[in-house]
């Protein structure tokens, strides 16, 4: 038999098995995503023909200089950081209490029935969620009806909701791995800690946090890398707000000024791969 | 862990209360779905069945619906084998250059959608030099899908260690035979979670689709950002959401069941 044959060629042989195993996935994720991405960053150092609207080989640095110093990416570069730091912020507090509940309190069928429940709305269109905060944040929707007789009223289109849908929109992202992470502490450990006399905050603090802390990374970077992209939730709740991604969307489509746009996303890259480099020790990239 | 009551009961409330919000905006899209206005006024004036009818019949709707099925399986498929051969790869071997893998896996989803559809855009039609199509779709699908099968396979494989494999080689097993008889078996319901997660990834995604979809290909997502301002679709956009979500908790409910069954026999 041939599979037999060939079994027992690379059985003793690990270093072929690992080539043989890691060339397809490297091969694609390098030939289809790394070049591409090299080729955009490349496309950030040339111009545009302002006549002809076509990318030019001309080497220039003068959009990364704009980027680097002009103002208006300098503030919004700042917004987009606070909203998105704000939106993992608030995932995150709302995140950790509900998985907490889900792993360690709810009996297992709840348990289940709850997974479900936080997962589903995930397959309810990413769109027409966000259509359904533009409804309820407008002018005669259900918040303007819920707050007027308390003499509050909807915040109307704007950051605030920005933060409110993006916040929305991620949290199903981030209580799933904290709710796996939570799953993962052993009972046996809190009841040792609580039987050598650690009160339940002590045991939260020294025991529970330390061993959820990737996973409350993991749970972060999506909040995070997904705040700091996103382009359609802003255009459709944030009123006249931009955000990074609106930048990078408005000069790859109406300004087709593509050199611009790559020279724009070198600044979420750049942040995004900070942010990977500082976590990187908590081993957080294993659980997203 | 002694969890006192007072604990467990705001806990269960803050629980509900989150839930509550959570569903809060679902619950709004089935009303619209139902509501006689065609912009989302509350409360609504009045009630129909219209918009669920019109819905069932829309032509454009239920292409889409097929395009973004076709296109979530191609790309989950490339991912499964992809994302395993990876998983095996990093928690088998020991080998030099591991971090940088485990980045270049989760690159694609950390990265923003926007900057990743660019890319490949700019790639696809002027460094290639192919026409956008369904085909491009699914390649710059499958590319960000891979992280969600590799992460499931890993923390499976991780979990369960190498003896039985061991034993199954020491026996006489080839290594495929193993693989086929052994690790497999073992892996199998967490490529389930895996992949599910890589469709559920493809079939909502939006900002790649904009950029990778050939002129004529339209998704689901890319479907309801055309019809989603026009008054008179947008409930027959709700109704779509609405029996979405709904349909989800099968395949959902499977996959939970599944991998938790598994999981406790793997820790065992």
């Amino acid at each position: 038999m041939t599979t037999h044959r060939v079994s027992g060629f690379i059985a003793p042989r690990r270093r072929l098995q690992l080539a043989g195993l890691l060339s397809a996935p490297i091969l694609w994720l390098g030939l289809v995503y790394i070049v591409a991405l090299a080729a955009l960053l490349v496309t950030a150092f040339w111009t545009v023909d302002t006549l002809t609207g076509q990318v030019q080989v001309e080497w220039t640095t003068a959009n990364v200089v704009e980027v680097l110093t002009g103002a208006l990416y300098r503030t919004v570069t700042l917004r987009t950081l606070g909203i998105a730091l704000l939106v993992t912020l608030i995932d995150v507090m709302v995140a950790v209490p509900v998985a907490f509940f889900m792993a360690k309190i709810a009996s297992p069928r709840l348990r289940h029935v709850l997974v479900i429940a936080v997962l589903a709305p995930l397959w309810a269109s990413y769109l027409v969620k966000v259509y359904s905060w533009r409804a309820l944040l407008s002018a005669d929707g259900i918040i303007h009806w819920i707050a007027t007789p308390f003499g509050g009223d909807t915040p109307g289109y704007g950051i605030p909701a920005v933060v409110m849908t993006l916040s929305y929109l991620w949290l199903p992202f981030v209580i799933m791995p904290i709710y796996a992470g939570f799953d993962r502490v052993p009972d046996r450990l809190l009841e040792a800690s609580a039987d050598l006399g650690a009160k339940g905050a002590r045991t939260l603090i020294a025991v529970v946090l330390p061993m959820i802390w990737p996973a409350i990374i993991a749970g972060s970077i999506f909040a995070f890398s997904l705040s700091l992209g996103d382009y359609l939730a802003t255009g459709i709740v944030g009123g006249t707000t931009q955000l990074l991604g609106n930048l990078v969307y408005t000069n790859v489509g109406a300004a087709n000024n593509l050199p611009l746009a790559a020279a724009i996303s070198l600044i979420p890259i750049a942040i995004i791969l900070l942010y990977l480099a500082a976590v990187r020790r908590t081993g957080a990239l294993r659980s997203l | 862990m002694q969890i006192g009551r007072t604990t467990r009961i705001v806990l269960g409330a803050v629980t509900a209360v989150v839930l509550a919000l959570i569903y809060l905006p679902l619950g709004v899209v089935f009303l619209n779905s139902i509501s006689t206005s065609e912009s989302l006024s509350w409360p609504p004036p009045g009630y129909t069945l219209e918009w669920w009818g019109r819905a069932l019949q829309s032509e454009g709707a239920l292409h889409a619906l097929g395009t973004s099925v076709m296109v979530a399986i191609a790309a989950s498929s490339i991912a499964l084998v992809l994302g395993t051969l990876a998983a095996m790869a990093l928690s088998r071997y020991r080998f030099f250059g591991k971090e940088s893998i485990n980045l270049l896996i989760v690159l694609p989803i950390a990265l923003p959608g926007i900057v990743t559809g660019i890319a490949l855009n700019n790639a696809f039609r002027t460094m290639v030099g192919v026409q956008l199509s369904v085909w491009t779709l699914i390649i710059a699908h499958a590319t960000f899908c891979i992280v969600t099968v590799y992460n499931n396979a890993f923390a499976r494989l991780n979990a369960s260690g190498t003896r039985l494999e061991e034993a199954s080689m020491d026996l006489g097993a080839g290594l495929f035979t193993t693989f086929r008889l052994v690790t497999f078996p073992h892996l199998k319901s967490a490529l389930l979670a895996g992949g599910l997660l890589a469709f559920a990834l493809s079939f909502d995604e939006i900002i790649v689709t904009t950029f990778t979809a050939g002129t004529g290909v339209t998704t689901l997502p890319l479907w309801i950002l055309q019809n989603m301002f026009r008054p008179s679709q947008a409930p027959v956009v709700a109704v779509i959401a609405v029996i979405l979500a709904v349909l989800s908790v099968v395949p959902l409910a499977i996959a939970q069941r599944l991998t938790a069954k598994d999981a406790e026999a793997v820790s065992r």
